[in-house]
């Protein structure tokens, strides 16, 4: 521990998270947590100072990020500074948002202006996705969590499974069903 | 879905991570990319009869060498640009210093030579096919090493499509060794060169298509 008082450069949050996700590596799933908590919030201020225009979206680029961290847990190599890596992956994920998030705006860039005319633009994206957001969260874990990762995120029906923990065609089952009980819902809701 | 009951979902039962699973998924990919090269090499163009002869030249070795030395760079950096934040470091000098003194020693023979001897020197008997044979071999691994790479991290991805492209050729082209009827060093350092960035160009351009993750 002589290293970190005697350099200045060591930066005491870097110690503490390369702690909790050293542990996190060996299967410690509290230390995951809290690892995955503390990042949670550094990355949000990141993405606040790089994004003051996209405040709505910051906090799903957050979970994009968390997700990415996950995935890509094992190209950490121990002896190496935590945050170069987390910070290469969290520029990546916010730049593969921001590339997506374009190329998103200029096909709809036509229609948006018709409805400009009908009705607020920045309220509508940001109420529909927390609609969304709150009929999911009446859905059980099981068919939650696969339509998130299947049909909001865009992964995988393997890679779905492989986060989750849940088999393959327990992923497919839950998409169908979840799917299926949100139509219900939706129709319930509106008649 | 709240951060916080994802973060929830994430950390339920975390599984220990293998530290050597970076690497293990490169010797897979390897080995692949030189099964898949030989599998094709064998059947199509077969082994050439006077290999054991042609062994005992060491300019045989040297012409190994060069995708040798090659593979061994791009390998190096493919596992770099596989990692998020890791720095190239100076593995460019690992593909430059090779190139440089093929294609030196090349100029040096083809300047040494009588003049109507240096077309023969550089096209040889093969120079329509020697690159595509070497591209078509390369192409086993570069579905392998890409696939790897995909498996990590890559966060520059052209870039990690183009040396994981160079890898592949660089493994085709040491198959095609077994193979190659030539011996003239301008042949090789122009068309096994140009074999190799056949692949190279490819994973440049799916890099951003096939990586992403």
């Amino acid at each position: 521990m002589t290293r970190s008082t005697e350099t200045a450069d060591v930066n005491p949050v870097e110690e503490r998270l390369r702690t909790l996700f050293l542990g996190a590596l060996d299967g410690d799933s509290a230390a995951y947590r809290l690892f995955l908590q503390e990042l949670a919030t550094h990355v949000r201020a990141f993405l606040r100072r790089r994004l003051p225009n996209l405040q709505d979206d910051s906090e799903d680029i957050v979970q994009e990020v968390l997700l990415a961290i996950h995935r890509g847990r094992h190209t950490y190599r121990r002896d190496e500074p935590l945050t170069a890596w987390v910070h290469a992956i969290a520029r990546y994920k916010m730049v593969d948002f921001l590339r997506a998030h374009a190329r998103r705006e200029a096909l709809n860039d036509p229609l948006d202006d018709v409805h400009d005319l009908l009705a607020e633009p920045s309220i509508e994206p940001a109420e529909a996705r927390r609609d969304l957001g709150k009929l999911l969260d009446q859905l059980p874990e099981r068919q939650k969590l696969p339509i998130l990762h299947v049909k909001i995120e865009g992964l995988s029906v393997e890679e779905a499974a492989r986060l989750t923990g849940l088999s393959e065609p327990a992923v497919k089952i839950g998409v169908h069903r979840g799917l299926k009980a949100l139509a219900l819902k939706i129709r319930g809701g509106r008649t | 879905m709240r951060t916080d009951n994802l973060i929830a979902t994430l950390s339920a039962d975390v599984a220990p991570v293998n530290p050597r699973s970076v690497e293990r998924r490169f010797v897979y990919a390897l080995l692949g990319a030189a099964c898949g090269a030989l599998v094709l090499l064998l059947p199509i163009y077969g082994v050439r009869a006077d290999l054991p002869a042609l062994m005992m030249q060491p300019i045989f070795w040297v012409k190994v060498a060069f995708p040798l030395t090659l593979a061994c760079a791009a390998m190096v950096a493919t596992a770099r640009l596989s990692r998020p934040g890791a720095a190239l470091g100076r593995v460019w000098t690992g593909f430059a210093a090779p190139v440089a003194l093929a294609s030196s020693a090349a100029l040096a023979v083809l300047w040494l030579a009588p003049q109507e001897a240096r077309l023969a020197l550089l096209m040889g008997h093969t120079w329509r096919t020697c690159s595509l044979n070497i591209a078509l071999l390369s192409v086993p691994g570069l579905v392998a090493i890409l696939a790897a790479v995909r498996s990590l991290a890559p966060t520059r991805l052209p870039l990690a499509g183009a040396t994981a492209g160079l890898l592949a050729g660089a493994v085709g082209a040491l198959a095609y060794c077994l193979r190659c009827p030539e011996t003239s060093m301008p042949f090789w350092a122009t068309w096994y060169l140009l074999g190799m960035a056949i692949p190279a160009v490819v994973g440049a351009l799916l890099g951003r298509l096939v990586l992403r993750w």
